[in-house]
């Protein structure tokens, strides 16, 4: 099976999360989103390493899954956080900072 | 022994200034004590003069160094040559004479402490002024003077007119100021240094425009200190001062200052002869300025402050022709300072008997309650006109036989000139005699329905009066028997004789025919028919001389006007222009500030475009630099 299609996925599963990040408005679909765009560029790592042959791709590829797990951890503690107090999880709702 | 004749009127001033009010009762006294010891020094140091020869007359003292840095040196020494010893003699002697009238004029006035300690202060200044053997304390004493001037024009400062007159004095001063300060910054970069002595040997070196501007600027500042056009506008007002002040600052010593200066700085004069022109014109525009103005004028002082400017007029014009003229300047200088503080004088007693009224369309008939005034008065206005064998004939007869000698064309006009400002002054001293002396009384009680009862003046006012009338009739004749003064001060100043077309005797003859014609014009003007007690209206000259011929006017249109539009003009472009730019500067920054800021929505999402949206330029722009 030729690898190229695993790019044409991978940029194909990115642009999806792209989107779902600048137009969903529900926190936890956005940090759904940003966690597809993170595998899609593991995906990309994985591909590529199998193309040139070498391991680097597959170890900079556990790197992003433990620091996607870092930030998930972080990240749906802050968004649980912020539903308790507000009773949304909008991010268009989080705007105090504005002036 | 020179120091104390500075130290003696100083010290007087300080006591009294300082003294308080427990000096109120022999403050005058005093005052005139410290004038008096100042002209006993004077005569006594005269006799020393005396006593020497001719070129050796001159002596020194150095006091002490004022600014010694490196090898600029600005020292406090005095010079007493002939010069300096004529000037210091008429000072003191009419100061003293002062002093005395002053007691008696000042009597009823509870700041008369104050008064004498400022009259003090002003001999003090004005000696140091001609004693001075260097410029810069030449101008020490010049700005004294000025100062004194300032403060004795307004010593009735209750007065609004007064506090007014005395500030406008003060300001046109300041211009002429101006000039003596240039001049002597001039003279530093020129020669070096300030004092009379390397000054004068550096001229020889020096070019004719430096010389020329020199000259200009010292004539400058004559003009502010000696009332000559166009700095003559503050004399007038000055009257509103006390009228011994009048006399003595303001017609015998300060105002002769001026001529002081040209004259001593004669020999930079003399290698400049444009300057020269210049001065020449300036005497001979104010000698016939003061005396249209002193035609026109009803109050006595102010018609006499014309007088005083048209005669030094005489003087700066004598000053400017070089050597042909410096000795008659100073000679005309000393007589017109005795009777002319003599006039000033008898005006001050005129008003002392008419309850301070200056109008002479109020005055008549006046010589049989004043006959001591009258007497003074007269022989001190026959000597002004130049009535023959009293002093002003002698002294003004040689300016005009000098403007003559001048030769040429520019000779017969000097000449005429002056015998014009003669036939004008007999005019206007005859006007302002028979208008005070003569005729029918015309007073009349004033607001508060006082009728004024004319009485003579107590004895310690007319005794100066008689003594300067002696002087009024004698000092000319003095002077000119063996040609005492020509002498006197030929050794400082230089003498020349110029070929004149006239001769002496023609010019006598001539001068004394227009006096005759002045005096006739005035008395059938004035003396056969009744002098309306309300001016009448006038024709236009009489209308502009009342008004002292626009010199107001003029200097209100010319500067005050101008630097009014000028400021105002500044003032808009420093509001639109200066401040225009640094608002804009600010409201730019702001507008664009503002605009920067609704980015800030506080959308999450808005942010993460501009994020994609930046990191989509940079990948373009890394693709686009490798294609390339």
């Amino acid at each position: 099976m030729n690898p190229e299609n695993y790019l044409y996925l991978a940029a194909l599963l990115f642009t999806l999360g792209a989107c779902g990040v600048l137009l969903r408005r529900n926190a936890i679909v956005v940090f759904m989103c940003i966690e597809l765009m993170l595998n899609a560029a593991n995906l990309l790592l994985v591909t590529f390493s199998r193309m040139h042959g070498n391991l680097e791709g597959q170890i900079m590829a556990f790197f992003v899954m433990v620091v996607a797990a870092a930030e998930v951890v972080v990240g749906l503690a802050i968004i649980v956080m912020v539903y308790r107090s507000r009773h949304s999880a909008s991010v268009d709702d989080a705007s105090l900072m504005k002036l | 022994m020179i120091g104390l004749l500075v130290a003696a009127p100083l010290l007087g001033a300080a006591l009294l200034l300082l003294g308080g009010r427990r000096l109120d009762r022999v403050g005058h006294w005093l005052g005139l004590a410290a004038s008096a010891a100042s002209l006993v020094f004077a005569l006594v140091l005269f006799t020393d003069l005396l006593g020497k020869d001719g070129e050796e007359r001159s002596l020194h003292q150095h006091l002490f160094s004022w600014v010694p840095v490196a090898d600029f040196r600005a020292d406090v020494a005095f010079q007493l040559d002939q010069l300096s010893m004529t000037f210091v003699l008429l000072i003191t002697s009419v100061g003293t004479l002062i002093h005395l009238y002053s007691v008696g004029y000042m009597e009823h006035d509870e700041r008369r402490r104050r008064f004498f300690g400022y009259l003090n202060l002003f001999l003090a200044a004005m000696l140091l002024l001609v004693l001075a053997d260097n410029y810069l304390l030449l101008y020490v004493g010049w700005e004294g003077v000025g100062l004194a001037s300032y403060l004795l024009i307004g010593f009735w400062q209750h007065k609004p007119s007064a506090a007014t007159a005395a500030k406008k004095a003060f300001v046109v001063n300041r211009v002429g100021d101006v000039g003596l300060s240039l001049a002597i910054l001039l003279m530093f970069t020129t020669f070096g240094s300030f004092s009379f002595t390397h000054v004068f040997a550096g001229v020889d070196g020096a070019s004719e425009a430096t010389l020329t501007g020199i000259g200009l600027m010292l004539l400058l500042a004559a003009c502010g200190k000696s009332a000559q056009v166009p700095l003559q506008s503050w004399l007038g007002d000055a009257m509103e001062g006390p009228t011994p002040v009048s006399a003595l600052i303001h017609a015998a010593t300060m105002v002769t200052a001026g001529v002081y200066l040209v004259t001593r700085s004669g020999v930079v004069f003399d290698a400049a002869p444009d300057a020269q022109t210049v001065v020449i014109t300036v005497g001979a525009v104010t000698l016939l300025f003061g005396a249209i103005v002193g035609c026109a004028k009803d109050d006595i002082k102010k018609a006499l402050a014309g007088s005083t400017m048209s005669q030094i007029g005489y003087m700066m014009l004598a000053a400017g022709l070089g050597p042909l003229g410096y000795v008659f300047a100073i000679m005309h200088l000393v007589t017109h300072g005795f009777f002319k503080a003599g006039l000033f004088l008898g005006a001050g007693s005129v008003m002392h008997g008419m309850n301070d009224e200056v109008d002479m369309r109020r005055y008549g008939g006046l010589r049989k309650h004043m006959p001591i005034t009258f007497a003074t008065f007269g022989l001190a206005y026959l000597a002004i006109i130049g009535f023959p064998y009293l002093s002003g004939f002698f002294s003004k007869d040689e300016i005009i036989y000098a403007g003559f000698a001048k030769g040429g064309n520019e000779g017969w006009l000097l000449g005429g000139v002056m015998l014009l400002g003669a036939a004008l002054t007999a005019y206007y001293m005859t006007r302002i005699m028979l208008m005070t002396f003569f005729g029918e009384k015309r007073w009349q009680p004033d607001e508060a329905g006082h009728e004024p009862h004319p009485h003579e003046s107590p004895l310690v006012m007319t005794v100066p009066m008689l003594i300067l009338a002696v002087g009024s009739v004698a000092a000319g004749f003095v002077f000119d028997s063996g040609e005492r003064f020509v002498k006197w001060l030929e050794p400082v100043t230089g003498l020349a004789h110029g070929d004149s077309p006239v001769s002496h005797g023609e010019v006598s003859i001539a001068a004394t025919v227009v006096m005759l014609l002045g005096v006739g014009g005035a008395y059938l003007q004035y003396g056969r028919r009744e002098v309306p007690a309300v001016a009448p209206a006038g024709r236009l000259l009489t209308r502009a001389a009342r008004r002292d011929l626009l010199q107001d006017d003029f200097n209100h249109v010319a500067f005050v006007q101008t630097g009014n539009y000028l400021t105002r003009g500044l003032v808009y472009l420093d509001h639109k222009l200066v401040d225009g730019m640094v608002n804009g500067t600010a409201a730019a920054f702001g507008g664009l500030s503002g605009r920067l800021r609704r980015v800030q929505n506080g959308f999450a999402r808005s942010y993460a475009v501009s994020m994609f949206g930046g990191t989509a330029l940079l990948v373009a722009a890394t693709l686009l630099m490798r294609a390339v």
